[in-house]
């Protein structure tokens, strides 16, 4: 919440030109009839996705040239608002004279995009991402039904946020690489969570399979498990000298959290490692205080040799801490 | 043409009662607990806004009618206060209420179960309301306090108060209504009718909007909302707001007049619309002409989905609202349309039209005219009417979409 957000947007007004255009005038609503289609010595294909009863729903037909497979014609009919019309509409024109295994590969994202008046601009506020989704999975049922295999087969990953397609796979990768402890954060990385917000917790727009905070809350779990464990390994083995410059960290990391920094703590302070050098003859460990240690006297003396000792014990006797 | 059907929403400030409210910004503008006689001088306008709402509501005179900022702080009030004097205070812990009632009920409902407090949300039955014995058989010596809308803001579906106060008063329950939809749509008679505590909006009935009020029953208790420089008595301090105020009397005396009258006219035209928009296949109005506030319809039209309905309208001018549009977070269908009986289709179709005594015939002609040509044109593109039948495998049997 801030200044931008005291008013609710106006949602209309945050439509693009061409969804506007495409919601009063489709150009591709409309049917294609079987008799018709096998007239032209041509496969229809009709596919619907959501109900009435869901409160939005699309119909999508396809007209196939079974030579090629090329979809010669499209039409659509929606139960939907003025976005999911719009984008429905597009989709139809992106369809068109495409192959079904090019139109297989067209995704909500392509659809947002065909419906901006300039790049830059999304077509539609964050709230109506949503409603080209349903563009994205009538294409694949309908290629499904074409090919004879189940539309599920055409996604070769996890998708967690439909609305931005950002991906289980990525999701945990971005979470690790970047430390992010927070939904928001995740939204900052990868734009998941910022459109309908489904995908954050239970309980939204529409159920998913998977949702953001079990994601963050699993993934930090494995984190902190991994820390964990590379901390018993270094003391199993007592190989901390060998260790990847990453490894070495953690554990001098997990060697503080568990001896060391609960008395920072209590102390009003804290500190973190900041870098480790090896040189030959010691292994210099960088740190700096935080908090009330900052400063504080017995900082660069009982303090900084109960680190250096305890480090010393549990990693490598080559151990030097240089307070920073 | 330009059409506003959205008067349960807010309504346009008659003329009048601005006209008013003028003097007592730049001409009269002491504060009226103020001694010297910049304040004093605000005092008869005052006087005459407190005999308006008196009048309006058939108030008795040991009743307190105190003025707030909205019908939101209202209800706020008289929930968070019956909490502290008879929950906090006193051996209760239990408020009846219904699952239809205004988000300023029902979130602070649902804040008060956050403190422990246990809430009963009655559904509405298939008219749309809730039964007298109902709440009778809901209520327990612990419940402190009974809060039941007079009027749907929805369906415009009048509740039985009258019952349901007799009811409480025989419980010895507090009994609490959020009158926002119904003072000044239909009469309220405050000694024919027992309520303890009643919430008001001024802007819904042609005031200012800034400006509520609670009536309480006989003066009784109930612990301030707001503390401060002990205004109102001491009920509910902050400098009084004295245009909104002398707004707000005008007002409802100029909705409450000949109201009979002014019900059969507005009556008349929502009757006509009602009708008219009937002729069309496959729709569905919620609740009895009789048993709703006369200016409002609640409308379903198969195929067509609400917020697609909204943008037609709105680009012929018409504004209308919706109670379930794709946008809102959650899409769940309309709670009152399933209680009515719709089907799980129409209860995403409603479409809520609310007229006011402003509203005039060539406006309700424009607006048959353009609705059925929104209807006929957004049925046009609908999936619903569709004639090609999916191909084996590409039907969708139930929503596998939404939960």
């Amino acid at each position: 919440m801030a200044k931008n957000d005291l008013l609710g947007a106006s949602l209309w007004d945050a439509y693009s030109n061409k969804v506007t255009t495409l919601m009063n005038n489709p150009h591709h609503q409309g049917e294609i009839f079987e008799a018709d289609a096998e007239a032209r010595g041509n496969k229809l294909i009709v596919a619907d996705f959501g109900a009435e009863s869901c409160g939005d729903a699309v119909r999508l037909y396809w007209e196939i040239d079974p030579k090629t497979d090329i979809i010669v014609n499209s039409k659509f009919k929606s139960f939907g608002c003025g976005t999911a019309i719009a984008s429905s509409d597009v989709m139809t024109e992106l369809c068109i004279g495409k192959t079904v295994d090019q139109a297989v590969k067209i995704t909500n994202i392509d659809v947002e995009f065909a419906l901006r008046d300039s790049p830059e601009i999304p077509a539609v506020p964050p709230q109506k991402m949503h409603c080209s989704v349903m563009a994205y999975d009538v294409i694949k049922k309908a290629a499904g039904l074409y090919k004879g295999v189940d539309a599920s087969t055409f996604e070769t990953e996890i998708i967690v946020c439909e609305c931005a397609r950002v991906s289980l796979g990525t999701l945990r990768e971005v979470i690790r690489l970047n430390d992010l402890k927070t939904i928001e954060q995740i939204t900052d990385y990868t734009k998941a969570g910022g459109f309908c917000k489904s995908c954050i917790k239970p309980g939204g727009h529409e159920a998913r399979e998977y949702y953001l905070v079990d994601i963050l809350a699993d993934t930090r779990r494995e984190m902190d498990e991994e820390k964990m464990k590379a901390a018993a390994d270094a003391g199993a083995t007592g190989d901390f000298e060998n260790m990847t410059l990453v490894q070495q960290i953690k554990a001098v990391d997990a060697v503080v959290d568990e001896n060391v920094r609960q008395f920072l703590v209590m102390d009003g302070g804290n500190m973190e490692v900041i870098d480790i050098k090896k040189g030959d003859e010691y292994i210099d460990i960088y740190i700096r205080y935080l908090g009330a240690c900052n400063g504080c006297a017995s900082s660069s003396t009982g303090t900084l040799y109960a680190i250096e000792a305890t480090l010393k014990e549990k990693l490598s006797k080559r151990i030097r801490v240089l307070p920073i | 043409m330009k059409v506003y059907l959205d008067n349960n929403a807010t309504t346009m400030v008659d003329p009048q009662v601005v006209e008013v409210m003028m003097p007592y910004f730049s001409e009269v503008y002491g504060n009226p607990n103020s001694l010297h006689k910049f304040g004093t001088a605000a005092h008869p306008a005052l006087s005459t806004a407190i005999n308006q709402i008196y009048t309006a509501l058939n108030a008795h005179d040991n009743d307190d009618i105190v003025f707030t900022s909205c019908a939101t702080e209202s209800n706020n009030w008289v929930l968070k206060s019956v909490f502290t004097d008879l929950i906090v205070n006193g051996e209760k812990n239990h408020i009846v209420t219904t699952e239809v009632e205004h988000p300023s009920i029902l979130s602070t409902c649902r804040f008060l179960e956050e403190e422990g407090v246990k809430v009963t949300y009655l559904p509405v039955n298939e008219n749309g309301i809730v039964e007298a014995h109902t709440v009778k058989s809901f209520i327990t010596e612990k419940t402190a306090l009974v809060s039941i809308m007079w009027a749907n803001n929805e369906t415009g579906m009048i509740f039985p108060i009258k019952e349901i106060g007799e009811i409480c008063k025989a419980k010895g329950v507090l009994f609490h209504s959020d009158g926002v939809q119904a003072v000044g749509k239909i009469p309220v008679d405050l000694q024919d009718v027992h309520v303890d505590f009643l919430s008001m909006s001024a802007h819904k009935f042609h005031g200012p909007k800034g400006v509520g009020a609670l009536y309480i029953k006989n003066s009784q208790k109930l612990t301030p909302l707001l503390h401060g420089g002990s205004q109102m008595g001491g009920r509910r301090s902050g400098t009084l707001n004295v245009p909104f105020i002398v707004g707000m009397g005008k007002a409802i005396e100029l909705a409450t007049t000949n109201i009979e009258e002014k019900m059969a006219d507005i009556r008349a035209k929502r009757d006509r619309l009602e009708d008219a928009l009937l002729e069309l296949s496959e729709t569905l109005v919620v609740g009895s002409k009789d048993g709703r506030t006369p200016n409002t319809i609640l409308i379903s039209i198969r195929g067509v989905e609400g917020e697609g309905m909204l943008w037609d309208l709105n680009n012929g001018q018409i504004g209308a609202s919706t109670g379930s549009a794709c946008a809102s977070e959650d899409l769940e269908a309309n709670t009152v349309m399933l209680a009515i009986g719709a089907d799980n289709e129409l209860a995403h179709t409603g479409i809520r039209l609310s007229l006011s005594r402003f509203t005039t015939d060539a406006e309700i002609d424009y607006t048959i005219t353009h609705f059925k040509d929104a209807v006929a044109r957004l049925r046009a593109i609908s999936s619903s009417f569709a004639l090609q039948k999916p191909t084996k495998g590409g039907e969708v049997l139930e929503c596998e979409l939404h939960h």
